[in-house]
């Protein structure tokens, strides 16, 4: 009886390490797919061969691919992953499943910084004015999880006052936006408006890079702390009886948040959805043993995002939809669809 | 000194102090000791005080330590506690909750192995793989106790852990809780029902408005002027055949 259930269990483990791989070959798999598809359709052979260096290539996919389409495809494929995890972490500290960088005000503090930058035309000293908008809303969305770190450690602060406040601060920081917009003028706000919808078309080298590092940071702490975040899905005081250091371990984790939500939202605008979804569908798949399930997140906000660029190039022919759009308009109804099936069952 | 000791303990929710500097005498290895006491008398209070769960101020050794002086950590290696309930919404299996609890903190290696062990004691091997939401409260609780007894603590820490369990159970899992005592570890459980507490406690420490009240052996504590006095009922305490309390109540007191 007990070597069964054993045995289950690491089959069980075996299935979902499987599982795990599948969704990261899907995610490479998206990003090809990305690549292909454009203005000027690429041929999977040529595609491969840009990327790779292999056989003849002409110059000029290969410009498509690495000048044009990477950049936005790795975006895509990070951005969603960054969400995706920060998401999957404030849902677990917060114990929330509503819990997300979007819920919580953090994108609309990014949507502030970068009005200011882009209306104000207020920048960092020192800065290149390409990056003022970005640099920016960096800076706002880093203040305002710092904000709602700061409440949470007030007394009697736990994870129901974290969430009314990143609420309000939704409200405010979009308040502030409204101002902004009614006196910006008519292109500085077209810009803002094309900016809150969430874009990948000015991703760059440089921005890829930055993001790139910044999870390479953040989520090797995230796995460590895979126990301790699994033990507090069974309530804080038996998290805390287990062991865990429960504040420590939220101050770490928000810090973590915090970093890869603004790097994400200041690279792309607002995206909503993703955060949410991706550690939702991985729940769904694997369960919350956080060893499986924040690879799991990250991977699926890496696909959900990569297939919503592929999207936002197609569904218009010709037409680049912003890709924000893209991630509210057609994968909410998807993921609707897949929590009443679960529910249903 | 083997044994567990409290002494001058205030204890707080917020700004408010639930247990008013309690003197608790040493609770010996091997003992079952109970917290009885009406609603809001402060006992799931003091047992989370002593668990670290909420700030205290005074003293509770254990061996030669003083717990309160500990890290989370290393007061996790000495002690287990039982909740009243679990959490409802991890999509956990129960035998992952309890292979959580053990890894939390310190070693993870041989979790899996640990974690069956106790389940199969608890003769709830069979819900291993079974998802925490599917259970029944009666199942949750048994859970609850695997996951404190899963890193093998020389203190366990019991609160009301058999509210939500039918007869059967109620004796099956005090039982093991007897057996767990047995090993040399020190028990203090938070039990409502005073029959089931005089049935299978050493000790019983009776809580009254934050204060203690009584304490010693059933015997001595459970009697007619103490219902009257914490309770507030009227009441008999008679001996069955078999020499077990019995508390009968005939009414309110006037």
């Amino acid at each position: 009886m007990q070597t069964a259930s054993l045995h289950r269990y690491h089959a069980l483990n075996r299935r979902r390490v499987l599982l795990v791989a599948a969704m990261l070959a899907v995610a490479l798999l998206a990003v090809v797919a990305d690549l292909m598809t454009g203005p000027a359709g690429l041929p999977l052979a040529e595609t491969l061969g840009a990327l790779t260096g292999w056989g003849e290539v002409a110059r000029s996919a290969d410009v498509i691919v690495w000048q044009v389409r990477l950049p936005v495809a790795l975006m895509a494929l990070l951005v969603g992953a960054a969400l995706a995890l920060a998401g999957a972490e404030m849902q677990t500290v917060l114990e929330n499943p509503l819990a997300e960088p979007f819920t919580l005000g953090v994108s609309a503090s990014a949507a502030l910084g970068a009005a200011t930058a882009i209306v104000l035309g207020l920048s960092l000293p020192g800065l290149p004015a390409v990056w003022s908008v970005s640099a920016n809303a960096f800076l706002f969305a880093l203040g305002a999880l710092a904000l709602l770190q700061l409440m949470g450690r007030l007394r009697g602060g736990g994870p129901e006052v974290l969430i009314l406040c990143g609420i309000a601060l939704n409200f405010t920081a979009g308040a502030f936006l409204s101002l902004l917009q009614f006196v910006a003028s008519a292109d500085a706000l077209q810009q803002l408006v094309f900016w809150t919808m969430g874009s990948l078309a000015a991703a760059s080298w440089p921005g890829v890079t930055v993001l790139a590092v910044v999870l390479a940071v953040t989520a090797p702490f995230s796995l460590k702390a895979a126990w301790q975040l699994t033990a507090l899905r069974l309530g804080e005081e038996q998290a805390r009886s287990f062991g865990v250091d429960v504040v420590r371990l939220r101050r770490w984790s928000l810090l973590r948040v915090s970093l890869l939500a603004a790097s994400a939202v200041s690279m792309v605008g607002v995206i909503g959805f993703v955060g949410l979804a991706g550690p939702h569908i991985a729940r769904m798949l694997l369960g919350e043993d956080h060893r499986f399930f924040l690879p799991g997140s990250l991977l699926t906000g890496a696909v959900v995002m990569s297939l919503a660029s592929l999207v936002s190039k197609t569904v218009v022919p010709g037409v680049l939809l912003p890709v924000g759009l893209v991630t509210s308009l057609i994968g909410l109804p998807i993921f609707f669809s897949l929590i009443l099936r679960r529910r249903g069952r | 000194m083997k044994g567990l000791r409290i002494e001058g303990l205030i204890v707080s929710y917020g700004r408010r102090r639930v247990v008013e500097g309690l003197d608790l005498p040493p609770l010996m290895p091997g003992e079952i000791a109970v917290l009885a006491g009406p609603n809001a008398a402060g006992k799931s209070t003091l047992l989370k005080g002593i668990a670290g769960l909420l700030p205290t101020r005074g003293r509770v050794i254990f061996g030669d330590r003083d717990l309160a002086a500990l890290s989370s950590g290393d007061r996790a290696q000495t002690l287990g506690f039982m909740p009243q309930t679990l959490p409802s919404g991890a999509a956990l299996s129960v035998l992952e909750s309890v292979i959580a609890a053990r890894s939390a903190s310190g070693e993870g290696a041989g979790a899996d192995h640990a974690a069956m062990a106790v389940l199969e004691r608890l003769g709830i091997g069979a819900l291993a793989l079974e998802p925490l939401d599917r259970l029944s409260g009666g199942q949750r609780q048994m859970v609850g106790l695997a996951q404190a007894l899963v890193r093998d603590p020389a203190l366990l820490l019991l609160d009301e852990p058999t509210s939500a369990l039918d007869m059967a159970r109620q004796v099956r899992l005090l039982s093991e809780v007897r057996r767990v005592a047995a090993e040399g570890r020190v028990v203090l459980a938070v039990l409502h029902d005073l029959a089931l507490a005089a049935q299978w406690a050493d000790r019983i420490a009776v809580l009254h408005k934050g204060r203690l009240h009584s304490f010693g052996t059933p015997a001595e504590v459970v009697t007619p002027a103490m219902l009257a006095e914490v309770y507030g009922v009227e009441a008999r305490v008679e001996r069955c055949s078999r020499g077990r309390l019995m508390v009968l109540i005939d009414g309110e007191t006037v």
